[in-house]
Order: structure tokens, then C-alpha cells, then sequence
């Protein structure tokens, strides 16, 4: 504002010098460089990850197993936390609820792996009157009630006999042999990491991605400038309610024997809140940075279990209080990527970016608009 | 007669709810967070106390003396350095930061002095109680506790209508800017506000040592709900709500342990939820919530 201030001050009556600042020939984007690359990296990726059992023991499956879960739970609560400015410290009600739903299901003969979208799905219905009860509450209201809502749970369960009770209960209809259940277990929980994923980066590049994203940048803001925050914030609860279902369904399948102490453990959205933290809460590449630094910790300190919490808690609080956009937020400043372009650049007149080719991406996937 | 007995046994239970839940209220009505490791620092007092009684052979019920003021002393600390840099990122940074202190300071607990489940040794006391007809029986320890709990918030209610601290507190609370525009330092305030916090969590970690045993993660598995319960029943920015919020909670519990042992956490979060759907302000308050 000054700028221009001061600029239509210089040229004082000689009045027609201002045009050139006139802003038609400023581009808008989706990213910096092209996308193609990131995502033809990405579906290598994943064929490569499909490919995996073919090739290594269900040791290292059933590690990748433990950190897809871990993956999808930091992903959805990140989607909640990060963008729709929801802190639950009770989704692990949503991680058992979803264990349990597998257990039902199997008792009642469907298979535990035509079960998991089936329980997934339960579980997010079950999300509706849970949002119903808690959607007036704000912050540190919103987050402890969620931690009471998923205490309930548990006791609940914990009273079914037909359930297991408290002691827990061994999942049935797991009838392939072991190899093969360990391979069936890894792929179905590639398909919901990868499905989680890709959902949030669709939803984040659609229309309401865009209310998300005010919403994460200024709640009151992205209220005053029309956008349907409550609408938004019901459907990304339910959405990432369906994703810890579905990571309690896989965490269902893989432990073949849950406990309601252990299906509804409040470690597990600890996970979730210090993984994304320390990648960078608010991105999608943050959960996913953030997963492969805790798993890579929990590896190396995994003999020492309260030390791994310990160290954790501790990276996740300076993180959060001194570098609050994390690992990813420091990577993305410096090098200025994005490997899910779901923001928007804009370029200044005669700034045309290099390397991409706006013509391009404009005509063919109408990503980039003139203004 | 036995139901008359539940919710005797509920009323003192409330006591000691309320002496929780009482810091968790003021410092959410100050500085409009609310401290995930509220149940965790009384955990840790309650092991503080067990050291001060090793080394200098106070009598436990005695160690309160030295444990509340160097609670009070560790809240003002922590409120100026640790929360006030959360608290200057936003208020959902505090619910992460705090969340992370709590879980650290279990783990903590756990690897430096074992899981086991500890309790404050006060002998006799523990078990001496009076009848009132033939099947009311109250214990000594119960009574004090609640006659605690009422002379925290009795105290409370002074300090912060009377005195110069106090009516710095509620000028902050009530609106920062115009307070700091007439010269309070809400930083100091906001300390002032978690060392008095501090020192009534303090002051329950002993109190719930000396009911019952305490291990690492009671804090955060029980006594944080348990005092968030308290203080949105009771209704916020209202002690004496948070006594009524307390004692409705206890009695909750030991009714519903009436029907079954294992019903007795269940029932005061049903009852919590329901207070929640139907009146979210609180049975005492007026006021909508923020």
C-alpha cells in the first residue's frame, strides 16, 4: 500500500504514470514448478511399495504394516487438527471403535478384510452423533471431551461380553496362511494410506479445500468471509473419524487380539499430535515426513519405551513453540516445493515462472487462471 | 439406606474433585487454556511429597507445608517461560505443548521411579472414621479433605474479590488489552494466576495420595478428566459451581458403583455428557460458553 502510496505521491499531477502498475499480466498457479514430477513419483512409489511382498519376508511388511497405521492416523489427524483447527486428543475412540467393528463383523462371518471398509464406514457414522455432541465446543473444551467420549467407549466395551470384556478378544475368520495374511494385511493397509492420502489431497484442491485452509489460517476470518466453517468442520470430523476407523480395522487385522485398554490408548493420538507436529501440522507432506522421523526413532529406541516418549514429548513441544510450521515448514521456506501442490502461487507481471510452462498447465488441466 | 450412603460417600468424594478441578478452572477463566497436564503435576506432587517426607521425616500429612509453595513457586516458573511462549503461538499451541508435558512427565515418572502404584503413609488416619446411625460411616480423612476443598475455594473467593492480586487477575481476565492499558503486566498476572493454580493441584495430589494409591499415569488417565468433568458440570468461572460440579460428579460415581464396581467411572461420564448436551454452560452459570 505504501508503495503505491508513495508512488502516485511521486508523479503528483503528471497523473498517467500509474499504468504501469496495472496487474494483467499476473499469473496464478497451482505451483512453483510442475507437479508432474512429484506425481509420477509418487505412483512409482506406490507400485513399488504393492511390489514389496513379492520380494521381502513379512518382518519387514509387518514393520510397513505398523507404519501405514501410524501414517493414516497422523494424516486424518492432521486434516482435523491442522486445517479445521479441531485438537481431539480422543480419536484413539475412533482407532477402537473400528478395531471392534472388524471383531463384530468377523463373529458374524465376514471376513475380517471385506470388514475393514465396512467397519471403516460404521465408524464414521458413528462420528455423526459424536460431532452432534461435541461441535459446540471450542479448543481445549473440544479436546478433552473428545478424551471423555473415548474413555466412554471403552468402558462400554470393555462391559460386552460377546466382545471379549476387558480381556480382550481374539480376532476370527483369519484363515489364510501366514505369509498370505501377512502380504493381505500389508496391502490392505497400503490401500488405506494411500487412499487417506490421495482423499485429503482431493479435498484440499477442491472448492472447500480452499474454506479449509482459510479456516486453518484464521477461524473467525474464513467465517466473516462467507465460508460454511461449520459444514466444513462436521464433514472433515467425519472424514478423519473414517480414517482411524479404517487404521483400527488394519490395527485389528494385524494384532489378531485386541484389549479395549490397549485399542482405545490415548498413546495413540499422542502419536498422531507429535508426528505431525514435528513434520509440520497444516501440510500433507508434514504427516508423512513426521512418520518416517518417529518410525526411524521408535526403531532405534524402541528398547527403551519411556525414553522414546520421553525424547518425543520433548521434540514435539520445541517444535511446536519454536519452529511451529515443523520439519516440512523448514524444508518447504528453503527450498520453496511442494510435493501436493494444493495452494495457489501467484505471479507477478513479467515474473513468468521458468520452468513451468503456463500455457500448458492453463489450457490442458486449467489449473492456472490470468487475472 | 445404602443409596443415602452413596451419596454421603459422593458428597466427600466431590470434595477432593473440587480441590482438582478449582487450578484447572482458574487457569482456563485467566488465560483461556486448558492445562492437559493439570493431572499429571498433581501425580507429581504426590511423589514430591513422598521425597520431602524421606528427607526430612515430616509427618506426611505435614508435607504439604513445603510441597504447595514449591508448586507455587514451579507454576509462576513455568507460566512465564514454557506457557507464556505456547500461549504467544496461540491457544491451540497450549493444548499441544501442555498435552506433550504431560506425556512427558509420565514417562518421566515411569523411568525414574518405576510404575509401581505408591501411596502417602498417614497411618491410622487413613481408616479412623465416625457413624452417623448404623450405615452412614465417614471417614476422618474423606471429612478433611472436603473442609480442604471448601477452604481453598473459600480462600479463593477472598483473594480474588479482595485483594490487590486478585482484582488484577480479574481485570485481566475479563479484558487483557484494557488491563494492560492501565498498567498491569498480564504476563505477571498470568504467573501469579498458575502459581495459585499450582499450589491447589499441589494441595490435591496430596490429598488423593493420601485417599488412594497413585502410580505414573493416574494423572492424566483419571484426575484430569475427573477435574475437566468438575468444572464443566459445575459451569465455568464459579467456584462454588465447581464444588457443586465436584460433589455431583462423586456421587454420579458412587451411585453408579451401587449398581456395579466397574459402572462407577462410567456413570460420572455419562453424567457428564448429559450435563454437556443439555445445559453446556454448567448447572451454576448463566453465561454462554466461549
Amino acid at each position: 500500500m505504501s508503495a503505491i502510496g508513495k508512488a502516485t505521491e511521486a508523479t503528483g499531477g503528471a497523473g498517467p504514470a500509474v499504468p504501469a502498475m496495472q496487474p494483467a499480466a499476473a499469473i496464478v498457479t497451482r505451483s512453483r514448478r510442475s507437479a508432474l514430477l512429484p506425481g509420477v513419483a509418487a505412483i512409482l512409489l506406490v507400485a513399488v511399495l504393492a511390489y514389496l511382498p513379492y520380494e521381502v519376508y513379512s518382518d519387514t511388511t509387518s514393520l510397513l504394516v505398523q507404519f501405514f497405521q501410524l501414517l493414516i492416523m497422523a494424516s486424518a489427524w492432521n486434516l482435523l487438527a491442522g486445517y479445521a483447527g479441531l485438537v481431539s486428543v480422543g480419536q484413539q475412540a475412533f482407532i477402537g471403535l473400528g478395531a471392534y467393528f472388524v471383531v463384530l463383523l468377523a463373529n458374524h462371518g465376514i471376513s475380517p478384510f471385506t470388514a475393514t471398509p465396512l467397519a471403516a464406514i460404521m465408524t464414521g457414522v458413528i462420528g455423526l452423533p459424536v460431532w452432534w455432541m461435541v461441535s459446540r465446543l471450542r479448543s481445549g473444551y473440544f479436546a478433552i471431551t473428545m478424551w471423555v467420549i473415548a474413555s466412554v467407549c471403552m468402558l462400554v466395551i470393555s462391559q460386552i461380553s460377546s466382545l471379549g470384556s476387558g480381556t480382550g478378544i481374539a480376532l476370527s475368520g483369519l484363515t489364510q496362511d501366514p505369509s498370505q495374511l501377512s502380504a493381505d494385511t500389508y496391502w490392505a493397509t497400503l490401500a488405506i494410506a494411500v487412499l487417506v492420502i490421495a482423499g485429503i489431497y482431493v479435498l484440499l484442491r477442491s472448492p472447500l479445500g480452499l474454506v479449509l485452509t482459510a479456516i486453518r489460517d484464521d477461524e473467525t476470518g474464513a467465517k466473516s468471509i462467507g465460508g460454511r466453517v461449520g459444514s466444513v468442520q462436521r464433514l472433515v470430523f467425519l472424514a478423519a473419524a473414517l480414517g482411524c476407523g479404517a487404521a483400527g480395522a488394519s490395527y485389528a487385522i494385524s494384532q489378531q487380539f485386541i484389549v479395549p485398554t490397549a485399542a482405545f490408548s490415548v498413546s495413540f493420538t499422542a502419536e498422531m499430535i507429535f508426528i505431525t507436529i514435528i513434520g509440520g501440522i497444516g501440510t500433507i507432506e508434514g504427516p508423512i515426513i513426521g512418520t518416517v522421523v518417529f518410525f526411524v526413532l521408535q526403531q532405534t529406541l524402541s528398547a527403551d519405551g519411556t525414553w522414546y516418549w520421553i525424547i518425543l514429548g520433548l521434540v514435539a513441544i520445541a517444535v511446536a513453540i519454536w519452529a511451529p510450521r515443523g520439519i516440512w515448514g523448514l524444508v518447504s521456506d528453503r527450498l520453496g516445493i511442494r510435493l501436493f501442490p494444493v495452494g495457489y502461487y501467484l505471479w507477478p507481471a513479467g515474473e513468468r515462472p521458468r520452468r513451468l510452462i503456463a500455457g500448458w498447465t492453463g489450457a490442458r488441466l486449467g489449473r492456472s487462471r490470468r487475472g | 439406606m445404602t443409596w443415602v450412603n452413596a451419596v454421603v460417600q459422593g458428597i466427600m468424594l466431590g470434595g477432593l474433585y473440587a480441590l482438582f478441578a478449582c487450578g484447572l478452572s482458574l487457569m482456563f477463566g485467566v488465560m483461556k487454556v486448558i492445562n492437559l497436564a493439570h493431572g499429571d503435576l498433581a501425580v507429581v506432587a504426590a511423589y514430591v511429597a513422598l521425597g520431602v517426607v524421606a528427607i526430612t521425616h515430616v509427618p506426611t500429612v505435614w508435607s504439604f507445608v513445603l510441597v504447595v509453595p514449591i508448586f507455587a513457586a514451579l507454576g509462576y516458573v513455568m507460566q512465564r517461560t514454557l506457557l507464556q511462549a505456547s500461549l504467544n503461538r496461540g491457544v491451540l499451541t497450549t493444548l499441544l505443548v501442555t498435552f506433550g508435558l504431560s506425556v512427558v512427565i509420565e514417562n518421566a515418572l515411569q523411568q525414574f521411579l518405576s510404575a509401581n502404584s505408591r501411596s502417602l503413609n498417614i497411618g491410622s488416619l487413613v481408616s479412623d472414621s465416625f457413624s452417623i446411625g448404623s450405615h452412614i460411616t465417614i471417614a476422618y480423612l474423606d471429612l478433611v479433605i472436603l473442609l480442604v476443598a471448601v477452604a481453598v475455594l473459600l480462600g479463593l473467593q477472598y483473594l480474588l474479590s479482595s485483594s490487590r492480586s486478585g482484582r488484577m487477575i480479574r481485570a485481566v481476565a475479563d479484558d487483557r488489552e484494557a488491563a494492560q492499558l492501565s498498567g498491569v503486566d498480564y504476563r505477571h498476572v498470568f504467573g501469579i494466576a498458575a502459581a495459585i493454580a499450582f499450589g491447589t493441584v499441589a494441595l490435591a495430589g496430596l490429598a488423593f495420595g493420601m485417599y488412594t494409591q497413585f502410580d505414573p499415569t493416574t494423572g492424566s488417565s483419571q484426575l484430569l478428566l475427573y477435574a475437566f468433568e468438575a468444572v464443566v458440570i459445575g459451569g465455568l468461572g464459579s467456584l462454588w459451581g465447581t464444588l457443586a460440579g465436584g460433589i455431583l460428579l462423586g456421587v454420579a460415581q458412587q451411585i453408579g458403583a451401587q449398581y456395579h464396581a466397574a459402572d462407577q467411572i462410567l456413570a460420572g461420564q455419562l453424567m457428564f455428557l448429559i450435563i454437556l448436551v443439555l445445559r453446556p454452560q454448567g448447572i451454576t452459570s448463566r453465561r454462554e460458553l466461549a
